[in-house]
């Protein structure tokens, strides 16, 4: 700690986590975006949480109405959310005390609380603040008063769009950040309104800056490392949205529903620049049957949705598969079942995504780690499905769609764009499905191609596609559908082990929380244990050469954002417990007696509970992987 | 492919070569003796050659039910899909590929009960597609159930007092819906009829739905059975911009002047219950055509590179 000459203290450290936390309405999300943004661009690691009610706008000033955003930033790359914050813009005790039960803040957190509650003239306001703060005493929160509201109505009308870009403010002056990439983000956001609205934000944070120099005796520097590439920085939906655009999709068939929407949003303000569109079906089935009838059509289509809109398009992706049209089914994964939690992450329809389907229905299910890979994994995922005549689901989750991280630029390929299928006359006597008998592969043939008339059906078909209940005419269907899984899979490679080849613990994780298990990991090397982690990225097929991996190791354990049932628990025996949907695939994939830690708690899981679990998996007597 | 289809690989689909409606039967229907989806193929062969449809350029659509077969003995490509949802897949097909000529063939339970939802749609869509709904007032493929078609007190096997629901109309609820730019009714007993009435959907720049009145032979021979016997009962909807078939003037004595732009009088017409209408209740060929709406221009490869690594500016750090 050095005293800078006004007496100020600037403490350097690696990283910081900082809360936003408001009534919804209030501007926490262009607050936290902006403030996000410009860490990113001062050359800091950055990943930022959403705090989002069910509700558009619940009654505010309640623990309910909780609406906000987490910051993590540092000097090296930040993969995930981290465990607590360390200081806190809150704008009323009721939306703190949220934050405090789900015990999200340090305990010697900083807390900037609006100042106008404690003296509110409303006794019943007054008298929640005091039992807010009595609750809250548990905890050593350096708690300072601040007069968000008073300040912004020195400049605008109605505090409510003026107190974020004074806490804005706050925080610029805290952390030291650029004015002008400031300056620049906000004429960004508000584009689209009068310049007044630009100059008045910006009034607000110069005010915000000037309140903390005058008023806070400490400062945060966070280092930032020079980068020499070019980088990015957005959401998972966005990257999914310009991943989908580089990908050369045409179409995207949807219906809004929660966290996948924004995908749509997103792809519905540029895609028209790219000779495609968004076609806002009348529910979740029919989008999928518009995007199956432009791919069988020969445009490159996706469906884009979240777990209750997947369970309704059940039918018709068996449909897509038995007649071997190729389609991009992306799944931003939130809380189930049912209605669940919509706006939460959950890492549940990886079992639904490969068998929700009457039948045998072999598709590829591939889930993207981070949010680089939700913009290259629509790249991947048309390729394999055009390759394959497959579907192929691309499982995200809310974590990734809201959660914002910088990547280094994609350098874009102009054969991402090329068109799907040479439109040729069909050669004479090529049938529909003339299955390769090793791979199962087929040529596909569009309307359009001339001597290419022929009927697809869901109904069990030959080579010709010609209903056919025949025994055997079923099993080679059957059988071809299935074998370019397993060819597909002979592309694959193993996948890489973070951390020693070898050891006592290896976790499996798949898709977003690779960041959080990483540094779970990373804390356990470092007192030396013997752990190490691989992240899957293809779940089917299954990547090649776990059963290997796993003999490495005394125990493996999976950790996922689902249910399983915990050792221990009434009924609860070796007979009786479930487990997590990806240990239960690794089960019975390796014959491996693997065990899991899962949670759902409706949040992204904390390296410090997945490093408290790795410890106690280690330290249990109980057998490990059998021999 | 079949036999028919092999014939047709030496032909070129220029002007020169002629298709006679065989050409457009790609195998002979397999629907029970006296079924009316087998009328139905024949008005639509007789309406592709009459167009020379291009057979590569033609896709029929369907869902699941008896008629949902059709696709597979017309000699164009075909999409036999799942149970309801022939629109949507329809849907996808004509707004990214316009130049393709779309046909959907449903059967009532198809269009008016699993899949009502998308029927509403896609009429408000107004996709330019021939759609026709041959509407036997039952589920047969499935054996005999009642469908929402089935008029009131018909007895089947889910309803053996009788169907408890008056019966839903598809032409009311149709004409009911915002943009809806075609509703006609024809039947199979009247061939000349259908195939004038297919041809006018044909031409009609929109979604063209017609309902297509059919007898199950198994489970409802005799629904229209009044109608078939007495062509008293029916009435022939005629007007310039409808349909008027002159070889029917002898048989059908009652024929009514109705302008198909008249969506009031259209309306009226479908809720009287007193006679059997036959003929186009509603047209207008100047409605929004979604697949127009949404047609954008076309960007090449470089192009769409570009523009991207534009976009890119935006989230540049």
């Amino acid at each position: 700690m050095s005293k800078a000459a006004n007496s100020v203290d600037i403490q350097e450290v690696p990283e910081h986590t900082v809360e936003i936390i408001t009534n919804s309405g209030e501007g926490a999300q262009k607050c936290a975006q902006i403030f996000g943004q410009t860490c990113a661009k001062m050359g800091n690691g950055v990943w930022t949480v959403e705090i989002i009610p069910a509700e558009i706008e619940p009654p505010h000033h309640t623990v309910t109405s909780t609406s906000g955003n987490i910051i993590r930033f540092g000097k090296d790359k930040i993969t995930n959310w981290g465990d607590q914050s360390k200081l806190a813009i809150a704008f009323n005790d009721q939306v703190l005390l949220s934050r405090h039960r789900l015990d999200s803040l340090r305990d010697d957190c900083i807390i900037l609380l609006e100042a106008a509650w404690e003296k509110s003239e409303d006794e019943e306001l007054r008298r929640m603040y005091d039992e807010a703060m009595e609750e809250m005493s548990s905890k050593n929160y350096k708690f300072i008063l601040v007069p968000y509201e008073e300040e912004a109505l020195k400049i605008v009308d109605n505090p409510n769009h003026g107190k974020n870009m004074f806490a804005l403010g706050i925080l610029a002056e805290i952390y030291g950040r650029d004015l002008s990439i400031i300056e620049k983000q906000i004429a960004n956001i508000f584009r689209f309104k009068p310049q007044k609205i630009t100059d008045n934000n910006i009034k607000l944070v110069e005010s915000g800056m000037a309140w903390a120099k005058k008023n806070l005796d400490f400062r945060f520097h966070i280092p930032s490392v020079p980068f020499d590439e070019q980088r990015i920085v957005m959401n998972g939906n966005q990257a999914s949205a310009l991943g989908a655009v580089a990908a050369g999709f045409e179409l995207c068939a949807m219906y809004p529903i929660t966290p996948a929407t924004s995908v749509s949003h997103d792809l519905a303000e540029i895609i028209e620049n790219y000779g495609g569109f968004v076609h806002q079906s009348e529910d979740e089935i029919a989008a999928a049957g518009v995007a199956i009838g432009a791919s069988y059509a020969g445009k490159t289509a996706l469906t884009v949705t979240s777990g209750p809109g997947m369970a309704l398009k059940t039918e018709f992706l068996a449909l897509a598969i038995m007649i071997e049209v190729p389609l991009v089914v992306l799944d931003v994964q939130r809380g189930g079942p049912s209605t669940g939690l919509p706006t939460k992450v959950e890492q549940a329809d990886l079992l639904s995504s490969i068998y929700g389907q009457p039948g045998d229905a072999p598709r590829v299910v591939l889930a993207a780690r981070t949010i680089e890979e939700c913009f290259h994994s629509m790249i991947t995922a048309r390729r394999i499905a055009e390759t394959f005549r497959m579907v192929v689901i691309v499982l995200t989750d809310a974590n990734l769609a809201t959660g914002v991280q910088q990547f280094t630029r994609p350098e874009l390929d102009v054969r991402w764009q090329q068109g799907a299928i040479d439109q040729s006359p069909v050669p004479e006597g090529l049938r529909p499905y003339e299955w390769d008998p090793e791979t199962g592969l087929s040529k596909r043939v569009i309307p359009g191609m001339k001597n290419g008339q022929h009927t697809v059906t869901g109904l069990a078909h030959d080579e010709e596609s010609l209903v056919s209940y025949h025994p055997s005419s079923n099993e080679l269907g059957m059988k071809m559908r299935s074998r370019k899984l397993a060819v597909f899979q002979s592309t694959l490679k193993p996948p890489e082990i973070y951390g020693d080849e070898e050891g006592d613990l290896l976790v499996v994780g798949w898709g977003s929380t690779q960041g959080a298990i990483v540094d779970a990991v990373d804390r356990a090397r470092a007192e030396g244990r013997k752990v190490s982690t691989v992240q899957l990225t293809f779940l089917s097929p299954l990547e090649p050469g776990l059963k290997e991996i796993f003999s490495r190791f005394d125990k493996v354990m999976t950790v996922e954002i689902n249910y399983s049932d915990t050792p221990g628990d009434p009924y609860i025996t070796e007979e009786t417990r479930r487990y997590g949907q990806l240990a239960w695939l690794l089960r019975a994939h390796t014959l491996v007696d693997i065990d899991c830690w899962t949670s759902c708690p409706g949040q992204p899981l904390r390296p410090r509970d997945i490093y408290n679990n790795i410890i106690a998996k280690l330290e249990s007597t109980e057998e490990g992987v059998a021999a | 492919m079949s036999s028919i289809a092999l014939s047709l690989l030496d032909l070129e689909t220029d002007s020169t070569v002629c298709l006679q409606a065989d050409d457009y039967q790609k195998r002979p229907g397999k629907w029970c003796a006296g079924c009316g989806d087998f009328g139905a193929l024949n008005a639509v062969k007789r309406l592709l050659a009459k167009e020379q449809l291009q057979p590569e350029k033609t896709v029929f659509v369907s869902g699941i039910g008896c008629s949902s077969r059709f696709p597979h003995y017309v000699n164009t490509y075909g999409f036999h899909g799942i149970h309801g949802r022939a629109l949507p897949v329809a849907t996808g097909i004509k707004i990214t590929r316009p130049e393709l000529d779309v046909f959907v063939t449903m059967g009532d339970g198809d269009c008016t009960s699993i899949g009502a939802g998308h029927w509403i749609h896609a009429t408000r869509y107004n996709c330019n597609m021939v759609v026709l709904m041959l509407d036997n007032n039952i589920y047969g493929l499935t054996k005999n159930q009642t469908s929402p078609t089935t008029p009131q007190g018909y007895k089947s096997m889910t309803s053996p007092k009788g169907a408890h629901l008056p019966a839903l109309d598809p032409l009311q609820a149709t004409l009911g819906v915002s943009n809806a730019s075609f509703v006609a009714q024809t039947a199979d007993w009247v061939p000349a009829h259908m195939f004038a009435t297919m041809q006018a959907a044909y031409e009609h720049p929109g979604f063209s739905f017609v309902r297509i009145l059919q007898r199950c032979p198994k489970f409802t021979p005799d629904v229209f059975l009044d109608a078939v016997q007495n062509p008293d009962l029916v009435e022939l909807l005629v007007h310039e911009n409808g349909v008027d078939v002159p070889s029917l003037q002898q048989l059908f004595k009652s024929r009514r002047r109705h302008d198909p732009l008249n969506l009031d009088d259209a309306r009226s017409l479908a809720r009287r219950n007193d006679m059997l209408r036959l003929g186009i209740f509603f047209r207008d060929d100047s409605l929004p055509v979604y697949e127009d709406l949404r047609a954008v221009p076309k960007v090449s490869a470089e192009e769409k590179v570009n523009r991207l690594n534009k976009e890119f500016e935006r989230y540049a750090v």
